[in-house]
């Protein structure tokens, strides 16, 4: 056992370099596939938001079917196939097109898939703001879009909030399986090292501390902001919403 | 006087249900009408059908004499003519009082920021709740959020305004602040069309009371004609078992 450990240490201490270089690729990936993923998210989320309504013309609703059947396809299809399949798929498949190095690839594929996700998160939270307000809004003259952007999506991202930032999580994971395009993550770094001395248990303990410390730190963090975000939006002291109250 | 809307052989259906069927109902400036019935006879959605957040089957909605169910007509230009007060107030939970009552008019009537802050300053000073200008609706009770409400479908200028049972869902005590607020607002000449189960408010405010059974409009007059000589037997039934109650 302690020489077990004796071991991890001296790997971690030797190899530190490439773990670090892998992390920060992971984090790289993980990140702006995130933050790209939500914005596809939010925009394909909202699209299929919107329903077809009595007064639509023609027109407008065979545009607004159009539209919900493409992102069903698109959703459907990157929830219900491997992301370590997509990589592969789309990174042979657009290199000619954009001659693109793995890391780019990498960032893209996450981007794409995380949207799918991302869309179905913000989906549920825009279906859980109540009806209600969006009546209100229509009943004093907004447009749908600005119902949307002014009412209802700022609420819905709140709401999904705890939802948004597990993707994150998941995303520092499952970058892992981008090293099938030879992205050099942490994972594909960490396997590198391990073949290189032949010490897969012992390299992978390293691999895995490092996973957990950046799961945990992100998952404590999201909790920090969560809690922030939970208290009421403004700094007035609920004591002050009542007359007469002494504070007043 | 001139209607401001006229409603002719409105029809509208839920599935199979007929909710309203051949409305006829007219709403001159300066009046107060209340819609009163069972629940199920159709009042919320006459009053959901004149803003349009129900889309009538048949019929015509004359808005100063122009049929808004027809064309290419701007129907978010129009609602903010028809205010409109929920039962479940429906604030914006994303925004401070002050916010509530300014993000329609600049957004919608693209009002400056300072015009729009004082005139909602004036109507939330108007429904008593100007010391609560950055509380976020989920510190208010019901009676305060409802005030905001009506404060904030105020701001928008509106030729009338309906409310829709804006009393039903506040606890008994929260009641009378919300209804001092709609007196004196149809002291004041605003058309108003009321649902309504506040018999004495219907009673003692309204120039013209509306009783619907079924979905038509089963009699219409004063408030002395409807409560005090009613003529049809429902709404005779229908106004004795709110007397027992």
């Amino acid at each position: 056992m302690a020489a077990f450990v004796e071991k991890v240490l001296e790997i971690a201490q030797r190899y530190w370099p490439l773990f670090w270089a892998g992390t920060k690729v992971t984090l790289l990936i993980s990140l702006t596939g995130t933050i790209i993923g939500l914005a596809i998210g939010l925009l394909v989320g909202s699209v299929r938001a919107v329903k077809v309504e009595p007064r639509d013309g023609l027109g407008t609703r065979v545009v607004k079917q159009l539209i919900h059947a493409l992102t069903s396809i698109y959703i459907e299809v990157f929830r219900g196939t491997p992301m370590i399949v997509q990589s592969v798929f789309l990174y042979y498949l657009l290199k000619p097109v954009f001659n693109w190095k793995p890391t780019v690839a990498g960032i893209f594929i996450v981007s794409v898939n995380t949207g799918a996700y991302m869309a179905e998160i913000i989906r549920a939270g825009i279906q859980s703001v109540d009806q209600g307000q969006t009546e209100a809004a229509r009943s004093i003259g907004m447009t749908p879009m600005q119902t949307m952007f002014l009412v209802v999506l700022p609420q819905a991202i709140k709401n999904s909030f705890p939802a948004i930032g597990n993707e994150f999580v998941v995303n520092i994971k499952d970058s892992s399986v981008l090293s099938a395009i030879s992205v050099t993550d942490l994972y594909f770094q960490s396997i590198g090292v391990a073949g290189s001395i032949f010490l897969f248990t012992q390299t992978m303990t390293v691999t895995a501390s490092i996973y957990l410390v950046l799961t945990f730190t992100t998952t404590r963090i999201l909790g920090l902001i969560e809690k922030r975000m939970g208290r009421p939006r403004s700094s007035f002291p609920a004591s002050q919403t009542v007359p007469g109250n002494p504070t007043f | 006087m001139e209607n401001i809307i006229e409603i002719r052989g409105l029809k509208k259906h839920f599935d199979k249900l007929e909710v309203l069927n051949d409305i006829q109902f007219s709403v001159a400036p300066g009046e107060v009408i209340c819609l009163i019935g069972a629940s199920g006879s159709g009042k919320s959605t006459l009053l959901r059908c004149v803003n349009l957040l129900e889309t009538p089957d048949a019929g015509e909605i004359l808005v100063h004499g122009q049929n808004i169910l027809q064309g290419r007509m701007d129907v978010n230009q129009y609602r903010t003519k028809v205010g409109m007060v929920f039962q479940s107030f429906n604030l914006f939970a994303n925004m401070d009082v002050l916010k509530n009552c300014m993000v329609g008019q600049t957004h919608v009537l693209h009002r400056s920021k300072e015009e729009a802050r004082e005139k909602a300053l004036y109507f939330l000073q108007k429904v008593g709740m100007k010391d609560f200008l950055l509380a976020s609706p989920a510190q208010l009770s019901g009676g305060q959020k409802q005030r905001v409400a009506i404060a904030r479908a105020l701001c928008m200028d509106p030729e009338v305004l309906l409310f829709d049972e804006p009393t039903s869902a506040l606890d008994p005590e929260m009641v009378g602040g919300v209804l001092e607020v709609m007196k004196d607002l149809a002291r004041e000449g605003l058309t108003m069309i009321v649902v309504t189960h506040e018999m004495g408010f219907a009673r003692e405010v309204s120039t013209r009371v509306v009783f619907m059974d079924k979905g038509v409009i089963a009699e219409e007059g004063s408030p002395e004609e409807i409560f005090q000589n009613p003529q049809n037997p429902r709404t005779r039934e229908f106004l004795s078992r709110y007397i027992q109650s």
